[in-house]
């Protein structure tokens, strides 16, 4: 009897000790993992807004294309996750029809959608972080902004990718809601830019592969991605984003990016 | 020739064995590379239009293979707190299930709705907590009201509900894909019943059918072989009376079957339902050429032969008719290759190659043991000819009754074959003993049947969709489709744009109509796929512009000829109301509904040819083309007879059945060779007349017709014990024509010759006389 009370004890002041390790003391290669995206997110810090164009492709397996034609703009939040407007100009049946979104690292996003068919902005209130992004091979919380406390990370070790010395991270979502179990980050060492993203699915098997091609530096700091590149691996559709005209402080602020900012978004 | 290769045996019967033992092993290893292909797909050739129009869509929209947990409360209500609760621990369990891309099921519905201007876009049941019975009744009003739940996720009286996990399996590795994906799911269902022992749980769908074909298969041949081999040594046993002979027959079966499957492996076959049948056939069909040459072999020392001599007589003897007959088999079972279904045309083409190296095992190795082993023979009075010739003499004297008594026994169940129609239900493939039978039978009863038909229309311009136009369409089909009686559910987008119409219009019932505008319905669409989760997606509705939509309808169990009527009236339909729109029609239901169409008739013209090669052959044998021609009757009756009668005990003919004309036309003719060639050696070289040539016939060959008949009825017989209903058919078919065949051969080719002969008999023996004068 004795005994049993004092393996039952012993046992939870084990189990207490490994959680307390868990949320305390990170191991070293979560802490590196952990090191290695506090600073890609602190390279680019400073950006304060940004706009761009943005050419989506999605491809079947019957080599059957379709385009998307958006307009984004962005604003930096400092502590929280970004805000961002979509404004839809291709297909023609949606132009104009414009898309708010406050992201925020745990908590689920705030979104509004304008309608212009209807003349009234929709707030939507869904846990659609997981979902694709207008039917594409993009799931929102693919383009949503990067918050460093969205995932937990292990550092897996260098490796070369297109010639570069990149940190291999593996991310673990904090959110529930997510699609993923996983992502494994190439980022590169120079300039700590992400190359690649695996994506595995919930049931831990691959799922999609991103790729970013032709970055290039805008006002001599934040690097952007010309094309980025997404395959699935499960059903063999790929999407294909191009972005242009890239402009930074081009002087938006918080009035540009609430509901009433919806109706004339252009 | 004949005495040169007894000669060679008898002086080398170890070489002979150790030549063919060696032939076995090498040819034998090739076993291991023999693999079971799971995937119903297999029945389809490639250039099957139907499975290409099918591929062709799962390639625009997602696949649709999937895999259905049936969950059933013992209370019969799905809509209590502690059942929900278990229908999202199932839900949220299933997308574990490998190569899952997609789960739904009535707790993660996405349940839209208004309130004030938001749009709320959730899991139709969110938590399980505090769940009031007023909470519950809504539940349940909104799915069992949902018209992309009911009858499908849920049944109309809520008591049944689904949880349907779509699989899309990556070919890579197809044979171990499909038995992962089950293993995955069974493992998933003996957890959930042990955690929820008020549910019972049953699994359908597509993945579990084509585990089925396997296991299926695989348990047959653990049952069915065995007691085929039982079959083979209790018959000759009991009726030949020999222990050597016994082995020496077992041993040349299974050296045909090792020899057969091993060069299938070589040569790149793999295995499905039909052609696992291929060992029990090849075996059945084996044991003639051994009976034969038993037969003659114990004769010939009961006439006091020693024994080589006894052999070698025998090899003389019945090498010819042996070939013969093996032959005519193999070209029966060749003409298999004119199915329009790959796993027909290897079922026919292995047996062929069996039943060849039965021939040449039995007349090399099969001697060669002979020799070899010790052989007694038991003076035994032979009563049995007693029987024959108790049996020809009856024949002879009531010849003129017999023969239109038989006629119209033969005509009356020729009558019968319209009876037949084409049926391919593949839950029918398997019988009430297979689980997945059990359980799609299950859903059949309670919500919907397994006859799905995927209707894309397209408009051929990128977001054509969206165009009121289309919609109206598309929902006027949807409704004329949903008002016949043998629909079950229709999915259609426009059911979700009708919802969402309605939620922007703060959920005003007077609102469940389609958008008015192109506009609108585009950004209703847009707002929506923004507020799905993953793995909820439109993706299996829409193409990727958005220029077509794809169209689930899910019918009753009806027959192919039911299904292929609905197709009609389904193209009909669009080329009265809505031509400008083309519009693909596929599933694996039409598929099945029409290969059995295109089977017979490709099957027609490869039994034709069989049966013109087989009569040359017949003619070049019997050194007659009169007596060529007069074979006919008695080679085709016997499947026509089978078929009037199974007119009237089943009437469903798929595509097991329709391959077995062909099959027991090389099967039957040899009862009529042995016949009418010991009836013509009568007329022509003894000189009898019409019915000392019948009773001669009968005298001879009569005793060994039976037990080779009695042995091939047995073997299919057991055969027709499989649990795969297409092989259980076949074999059923092909035993009962094979026993008719004997009882034809028996009681209407005696009166029919000695008719048609007497009526001729003097130019006949003319003709013979200069025959012979002519050798």
């Amino acid at each position: 009897m004795l005994t049993k009370k004092l393996l039952i004890s012993a046992l939870s002041v084990l189990s207490l000790l490994i959680v307390s390790n868990v949320s305390f003391a990170l191991s070293a290669e979560e802490q590196k993992g952990l090191d290695i995206s506090l600073e890609a997110k602190k390279r680019d810090l400073g950006w304060q807004d940004s706009t761009a164009d943005m050419l989506m492709l999605l491809r079947n397996k019957q080599g059957q294309e379709s385009i998307r034609e958006i307009k984004m703009k962005s604003l930096e939040v400092i502590d929280d996750g970004d805000k961002s407007l979509t404004i839809f100009n291709k297909p023609r049946d949606v132009k104009g029809t414009a898309f708010l979104s406050f992201s925020h690292p745990i908590d689920a996003d705030e979104q509004w959608l304008f309608l212009p068919a209807l003349k009234r902005v929709k707030r939507i209130s869904s846990r659609n972080k997981s979902g694709p992004f207008m039917g594409s091979e993009f799931a929102f919380e693919d383009l949503s902004s990067f918050e460093v406390e969205k995932y937990t990370y292990k550092y897996l070790g260098e490796e070369e990718l297109n010639g570069l010395k990149s940190f291999k991270v593996e991310q673990y979502p904090a959110d529930e809601n997510s699609g993923y179990t996983r992502r494994i980050v190439w980022i590169d060492t120079e300039e700590y830019r992400v190359h690649k993203i695996d994506f595995y699915d919930r049931k831990d098997s691959l799922l999609k592969t991103l790729s970013f091609k032709g970055y290039k530096q805008y006002i001599a700091k934040h690097w952007r991605a010309d094309i980025q590149e997404m395959i699935n691996h499960q059903n063999g559709k790929s999407t294909e984003l191009k972005w242009t005209n890239y402009a930074f402080k081009t002087g938006l602020s918080d009035s540009d990016f609430n509901r009433n900012s919806l109706k004339r978004a252009r | 020739m004949r005495d040169k290769l007894y000669n060679f045996v008898g002086k080398n019967p170890f070489w002979v064995i150790l030549v063919c033992i060696t032939f076995m092993v090498l040819a034998g290893t090739g076993a291991q590379k023999l693999e079971f292909k799971n995937d119903y797909r297999v029945f389809f050739s490639e250039e099957n239009p139907q499975l290409t129009a099918f591929e062709s869509m799962q390639k625009v929209y997602n696949k649709s293979d999937n895999v259905s947990f049936v969950v059933v409360p013992k209370d019969g209500n799905v809509f209590t707190a502690e059942h929900l609760a278990a229908l999202k621990v199932l839900t949220k369990e299933s997308w574990q299930v490998p190569y899952s891309t997609r789960v739904d099921s009535v707790t993660n519905f996405q349940y839209t709705y208004a309130e004030e201007d938001d749009m709320i876009v959730e899991d139709l049941v969110m938590s399980t907590k505090n769940l009031t019975s007023d909470r519950l009744e809504k539940i349940k009003q909104i799915a069992i009201s949902e018209p992309l739940l009911v009858n499908k996720i849920i049944s109309q009286t809520g008591h049944v509900s689904i949880v349907n996990v779509t699989v899309q399996f990556p070919g890579v590795n197809p044979m171990a894909e499909t038995p992962e994906v089950a293993a995955s799911v069974r493992a998933i269902k003996t957890q959930f019943l042990a955690e929820h022992p008020e549910l019972d749980v049953y699994l359908s769908g597509m993945a579990m059918m084509n585990t089925s074909f396997g296991e299926s298969s695989i348990s047959d041949s653990s049952t069915l072989i065995p007691l085929m081999f039982l079959v083979v040594i209790v018959t000759i046993g009991l009726l030949l009376r020999t222990i050597t002979g016994t082995i020496s027959t077992v041993l040349i079966i299974i050296m045909s079957i090792v020899t057969t499957m091993g060069l299938a492996g070589w040569l790149g076959f793999y295995l499905t339902g039909p052609s696992s049948s291929a060992p029990t056939m090849i075996m059945t069909l084996a044991v003639a050429d051994c009976i034969h040459i038993l037969t003659s072999m114990f004769y010939e020392m009961r006439q006091g032969a020693d024994k080589r001599t006894a052999i070698a007589r025998s090899i003389k003897i019945n090498l010819q008719p042996i070939f013969l007959t093996s032959i005519t088999t193999a070209i029966g079972f060749l003409s298999m290759n004119f199915s329009d279904s790959p796993p027909f045309r290897d079922l026919g083409n292995l047996v062929a190659i069996g039943v060849m190296l039965a021939f040449v095992f039995s007349i090399t190795i099969f001697p060669a043991l002979l020799t070899v082993l010790p052989v007694r023979v038991k003076v035994q009075p032979e009563n049995k000819k007693d029987i024959m010739a108790k049996l020809a003499d009856f024949v002879i004297a009531k010849r003129k009754a017999l023969l239109p008594l038989t006629s119209i026994f033969i005509i009356s169940s020729i009558m019968f074959i319209p009876n037949n129609e084409l049926n391919d239900d593949f839950v029918k493939y398997f019988d009430e003993t297979v689980p997945y039978r059990v359980a799609t039978d299950f859903m059949q009863e309670n919500l919907s049947g397994m006859m799905m038909v995927e209707i894309s229309v397209k408009t051929g311009e990128a977001s054509g969709i969206n165009n009121p136009k289309y919609l109206n369409s598309v929902s006027d089909f949807s409704d004329w489709l949903r008002a016949r009686p043998e629909t079950d559910h229709v999915n259609t987008i426009t059911d979700t744009l009708k919802r969402l119409n309605k939620n922007m219009h703060g959920d005003d019932p007077n609102w469940y109509k389609l958008p008015d505008s192109q506009e609108m319905s585009a950004q209703y669409l847009l707002l929506y796929e923004m507020s799905l989760p993953y793995g909820l997606d439109l993706n299996n509705q829409l193409d990727v512009d958005k220029s077509s939509s794809r169209i689930v309808a899910t019918f009753k169990n009806m027959t192919s000829n039911e299904l292929i009527t609905v197709e009609r009236d389904m193209i009909q339909w669009f080329s009265k109301h809505a031509p400008q729109y083309e519009v693909d029609f596929a599933s694996p239901s039409l598929m099945f509904a029409h290969i059995g169409q295109r089977n017979i008739t490709s099957m027609l013209i490869g039994t034709t040819l069989a049966l013109i090669l087989i009569s040359i052959l017949l003619g070049v044998a019997l050194k007659s083309w009169r007596f060529g021609l007069i074979s006919l009757l008695p080679n085709l009756a016997p499947a026509a007879i089978g078929f009037g009668i199974w007119g009237l005990y089943s009437g469903q003919v798929g595509l097991g059945l329709s391959v077995v004309i062909g099959m027991t036309l090389g099967i039957v003719v040899d009862d009529t060779v042995h016949f009418l060639s010991k009836y013509l050696h009568a007329r022509r070289d003894k000189n009898a007349n019409t019915k000392e040539a019948v009773h001669y016939a009968f005298d001879n060959v009569g005793r060994a017709l039976w037990v080779t008949t009695f042995v091939l009825v047995a073997g299919f017989t057991v055969l027709a014990q499989s649990s795969f209903k297409m092989n259980a058919d076949m074999g059923f078919l092909t035993a009962l024509t094979i026993f008719v065949a004997l009882v034809v051969d028996f009681l209407f080719l005696p009166p029919l010759l000695m008719l048609l002969d007497k009526n001729k008999s003097e130019v006949k023996e003319n003709a013979a006389v200069t025959a012979e004068a002519t050798t």
